[in-house]
């Protein structure tokens, strides 16, 4: 059998339903009697609802119900921890956050509903909100993704005060927000003790169990169903409270309920990548040989819940450094829980560590690439491990190559072009890899006609044309002749689509089961028998998986132009190179790559949830001063795939590529822009108010 | 959205007669302020007058002025010879503003009279005289990035959003306005109020008057001029400062100059305190820096807005030398 190491830049299966319109969302659903609901969100961060008035919204046209926490059904929490308050269900009367759910108006059209929803009268008790990351209660969490949040290897503090040539300095990330193209929403429909719910998810078994436990009832009797999801980044894996809201007001009302979130809802409960602040040390020889490195980092979190953004995970993992330190504290703010973000931890944690190894080759007067290869890791620096595959040095080497990196002059604000000054940036990429078990069926009908079955989602990524393409691949049949179904709860059951996950698992998945298909049919000289033939595997992890260590890496090089009277930065070129492993379809794997980078240029240069420090409140909750580039703000991003080989991460050889490609980017940028002005930057994002010194 | 009523009208006439008996009757063209500013609750008309079908949509020449009808769509305008040749800076003005589908739609006239983008004007959880006279100003030791460091007020400090009003401004362009009381026109430099102790009131229009045109007055050393615009990013994004520049130069030195700054201040701002340093001087470096100065000599920041006096003061040096040069 023959498995090509770069897929086929095969089209998407699913582009002209996309493109035409006929792919239907969670929004496009209607089912008979449906009605609307609008939540509506409070006005203060902190303090208690004391009265709420609904004379005006239950008057107006249309309006069937305003649920609030005097009316609305009880549910079960969602898990046993008594500090769950990931979700916020009209169960009590305190506020927490700016924006959290206090009521939710329901009416026969969506107009109706949203009027409604501006009708109602909510007073509060309001307390002082804290949304400063420097005043919020400090904790040291028990664990950074089940590992301890405080871990060391070595003496880095005597190593640091032995070594010739330090760097020590702070770098800081913004509260930032997803903002996928499509909205959350669910469409909530019950009969009699059956739940059906069009989601906008991550994870359709995830929202079933989550459902079935706070509905009291058994998971077979929640139906989930996901067909396309219009991106979502992390910000769709977990569930938030719309959808149980949906189901509460569909109870309610007797009626199926839509339930969708406007644009700056967005900004209220459904997640958003902290706010960090990362002290790094960096201590090195005077050849640039690493010493020791410390990184400790403080996000924000919310009042009664937990999210450690795992930034040092990346320090840790990366360079050859002997003696290391990190942790992890967490500082409770009146904001709504943040969440998962593309690249969570690596994408902000590569910001301060790249910036940091940036300014210890600027001390040293080493080239920035040559001091990333002078600590190259052959193994894991932490575990010791072998890597399953690591070709980072030919990723430095064919980015740097395309790039010019060796053109450049090294010397700081050197270089100009007509007014502007010109400068060039590197970082590395570097990103965890995880995989979980899935559960795939293949069918071969008598006529040779393949269909693939998994409850996997398809956000985008490309799903459905990867995983048909790599059926027909093992069983040597032209792809138009597979089909793959996806996207509900009746299908075989996958893990949340998060963490770069999906091409391992469900590859590995769709490997087992059509490596089993081509045994079976061997007995059958390889045609299918009348009845077809069937088979399903569950595909887990297999123990000597954790014999190797697996990470996806990739090399950022960009270049920047900046205005020096008036500060502005407008990114010029960018080159990435990447090591996902194998790569299932060049063109998605291309797209995912190139989707990361622009990703982590608008991290760079424009993400930045602001913040009343007097209110708690958002301020820019809506796309217009919530900035993400236009097409004018991007170059031509030229992405090299290194692609190789992987015999040791997973059945499918895959390492995962849709969050390498912001890991790192933004340091890239925040480089340049030093080596174009001589300004260090360490406080994203690189507006122009800080480009006029 | 509240519930409205609409109306659409063929004539200013019929326009002004539908909104005049109506306190929170308003005219929608283009729709991409009102309605916007609607959805979110921010404006609450009860009757909404359309007037697309009126006959002031025309961009012409008269004589030595270029007339633009009120209906006038910012991308027909910007396209237009006329308006490219004798004032570049009102077309570059128009390009650099938000996007090709809003410059396809708003018109002129809406234009001139968009609301401020201050985000507590434009939120109504929070307190904003402008929005709700008496409540306060939010923005004031609020989130003041974006906000005004000229013609400000203890009462407010929203920045006017417009491009195209800042070089019209430079220009000294006279609006047209009809109303009940008949036909006048309105030098641009006395059109704009500043927010002073009433900031719910920005125009000199009273209720049911309706701008019909805009005139722009000769101005011969205008084919000589630009605007630049300094933004967060390249494109659909409102200014953090901008400048409007036109220069009369013989030889080395100016003979007479407009200049207006946008993205700094309340109302679009003519700055005669710049032109006068520049009038008669070397067109230099240092002339530039000292009109800049003289420009922003009063400005104010409030905190997180005050990068902007440093930052206008560059994009008005920069600005004029473009044009020197």
């Amino acid at each position: 059998m023959s498995q090509s190491l770069l897929g086929a830049p095969r089209d998407r299966v699913d582009g002209p339903a996309k493109v035409t319109g006929r792919a239907v969302y969670t929004g496009d659903n209607a089912v008979t009697a449906m009605v609307h609901a609008v939540v509506v969100e409070s006005r203060i961060a902190n303090g208690r609802i004391t009265t709420i008035d609904e004379a005006a919204a239950r008057s107006a046209a249309g309006v069937i119900e305003i649920m609030t926490h005097l009316n609305a059904p009880r549910v079960n929490a969602r898990k046993s921890n008594a500090n769950d308050s990931l979700l916020f269900l009209l169960q009590g009367d305190t506020v927490e956050f700016d924006r959290q759910p206090v009521a939710v108006a329901i009416a026969e059209t969506f107009e109706q509903a949203m009027h409604a929803a501006q009708l109602v009268r909510v007073t509060y008790e309001a307390h002082a909100p804290t949304t400063d990351l420097a005043l919020g209660a400090r904790f040291v969490p028990e664990q950074v993704q089940g590992e301890p949040a405080l871990h060391r290897r070595g003496s880095p503090e005597d190593a640091f005060a032995q070594a010739a040539v330090k760097a020590k300095q702070t770098y800081r990330t913004p509260t930032e927000h997803h903002n996928p193209m499509e909205t959350h929403g669910t469409v909530a429909q019950w009969i009699g003790d059956r739940l059906t719910l069009y989601d906008s998810t991550q994870g359709v078994f995830g929202v079933q169990s989550h459902i079935a436990t706070m509905f009291g009832i058994d998971p077979t009797h929640v139906r989930v169903v996901a067909p396309f999801v219009g991106g979502a980044f992390g910000s769709k894996g977990q569930m938030w409270s719309h959808v149980p809201l949906a189901a509460m007001a569909a109870k309610l009302v007797k009626r199926p309920v839509k339930l969708l979130l406007t644009r700056p809802q967005m900004f209220g409960w459904v997640g958003h990548r902290p706010q960090t602040a990362q002290a790094i040390s960096l201590a090195a020889t005077r050849d640039g040989r690493l010493q020791s490195v410390t990184h400790d980092v403080v996000n924000e979190t919310s009042i009664s819940d937990e999210f450690v953004e795992p930034c040092a995970v990346f320090s840790r993992d990366l360079y050859a450094v002997p003696n290391y330190a990190m942790s992890h504290t967490l500082a409770r703010l009146h904001i709504s829980k943040p969440t998962y973000q593309r690249g969570p931890g690596e994408s902000t944690g590569s910001f301060a560590m790249e910036s940091a190894m940036d300014e210890l080759s600027y001390a040293l007067g080493l080239d920035p690439l040559e001091l990333r290869l002078r600590n190259y890791s052959d193994d894991h620096p932490d575990s010791g491990k072998p890597y399953s595959s690591k070709r980072l040095r030919e990723c430095y080497a064919r980015a740097s190559e395309r790039f010019g990196w060796s053109t450049r002059n090294p010397n700081v604000r050197s270089t100009s072009r007509g007014r502007m000054l010109v400068g060039a940036g590197m970082a590395t990429a570097s990103r965890a890899v995880h995989r979980s078990a899935a559960t795939v069926r293949i069918r071969m009908n008598a006529d040779g006609c393949v269909v693939v079955q998994c409850g996997t989602i398809e956000q985008g990524t490309g799903s459905p044309t990867v995983f048909g393409q790599l059926a027909a691949e093992i069983l040597e049949i032209a792809p138009d002749r597979v089909r793959f179904e996806w996207g509900n709860t009746d299908l075989p059951e996958a893990p949340l689509a998060a963490g770069s996950q999906t091409a391992a698992s469900v590859g590995s998945a769709v490997v087992a089961a059509a490596r089993r298909l081509r045994e079976r049919l061997a007995s059958t000289n390889g045609s299918p028998p009348a009845e077809g033939v069937e088979v399903q595997i569950e595909d887990k992890p297999a123990a000597d998986e954790e014999a190797h260590a697996t990470q996806s890496f990739g090399a950022h090089f960009a270049e920047v132009e900046v205005d020096p009277d008036v500060g502005t930065v407008r990114v010029a070129k960018f080159v990435g190179a990447f090591d996902g492993g194998r790569i299932l379809n060049a063109k998605t794997a291309q797209s995912q790559l190139l989707g990361g980078i622009v990703w982590g240029i608008s991290m760079a240069l424009f993400e930045d949830t602001r913040y009343d420090a007097r209110t708690g409140r958002i301020m820019n909750a809506n796309l217009s001063e919530y900035l993400v580039p236009t097409n004018a703000d991007i170059p031509d991003v030229d992405v090299i795939i290194v692609e190789g080989d992987d015999p040791f991460a997973n059945p499918a050889g895959v390492k995962g590529i849709g969050e390498v490609g912001i890991c790192g980017s933004a340091a890239a940028v925040a480089n340049a822009v030093y080596h174009a002005t001589g300004i260090r930057i360490r406080e994203l994002p690189i507006t122009p108010d800080k480009l006029l010194a | 959205m509240n519930p409205f009523r609409y109306a659409r009208v063929d004539s200013a006439p019929a326009a002004i007669a539908a909104a005049l008996y109506e306190d929170r009757a308003q005219f929608v063209a283009g729709g991409t302020n009102i309605l916007d500013l609607m959805k979110i609750y921010v404006e609450q008309p009860s009757l909404l007058v359309d007037i697309n079908r009126l006959p002031i949509s025309k961009v012409e020449r008269r004589g030595d002025l270029v007339h633009i009808g009120a209906l006038a769509r910012m991308s027909d305008v910007a396209a237009n010879d006329a308006v490219r040749q004798a004032f570049p800076m009102v077309a570059i003005a128009l390009e650099q503003s938000a996007s090709p589908q809003l410059r396809n739609m708003a018109s002129m006239g809406g234009n001139l009279l968009q609301r401020t983008r201050c985000a507590y004007f434009r939120d109504p959880a929070t307190p904003c005289n402008k929005r709700a006279p008496g409540s306060g100003c939010g923005a004031i030791g609020g989130e003041n990035r974006m906000e005004a460091v000229l013609g400000t007020s203890e009462h407010c400090i929203a920045t006017h959003a417009s491009d195209v009003a800042v070089p019209l401004m430079a220009l000294n362009a006279v609006v047209h306005v009809a109303g009940p009381l008949g036909d006048r026109d309105v030098s641009l430099s006395d059109f704009y109020r500043l927010p002073a102790t009433t900031p719910h009131i920005e125009t000199v229009l009273a209720h049911g008057e309706l701008l019909t045109g805009i005139s722009v007055p000769a101005l011969p050393y205008a084919s000589r001029s630009t605007y630049l615009k300094v933004r967060d990013r390249a494109q659909y994004e409102f200014a953090l400062a901008s400048a409007a520049v036109a220069l009369d130069l013989a030889g080395g030195t100016i003979r007479q100059a407009r200049v207006a700054l946008g993205g700094v201040a309340t109302i679009p701002w003519r700055s005669r305190e710049a032109e006068r340093v520049l009038a008669g001087a070397l067109a230099t470096r240092a002339t530039f820096e000292r009109a800049a100065e003289a420009a922003l000599l009063g400005a104010r920041g409030y905190g997180k807005n005050d990068f902007k006096i440093a930052l206008a003061k560059r994009t008005l040096v920069r600005a004029l030398e473009m044009v020197a040069t």
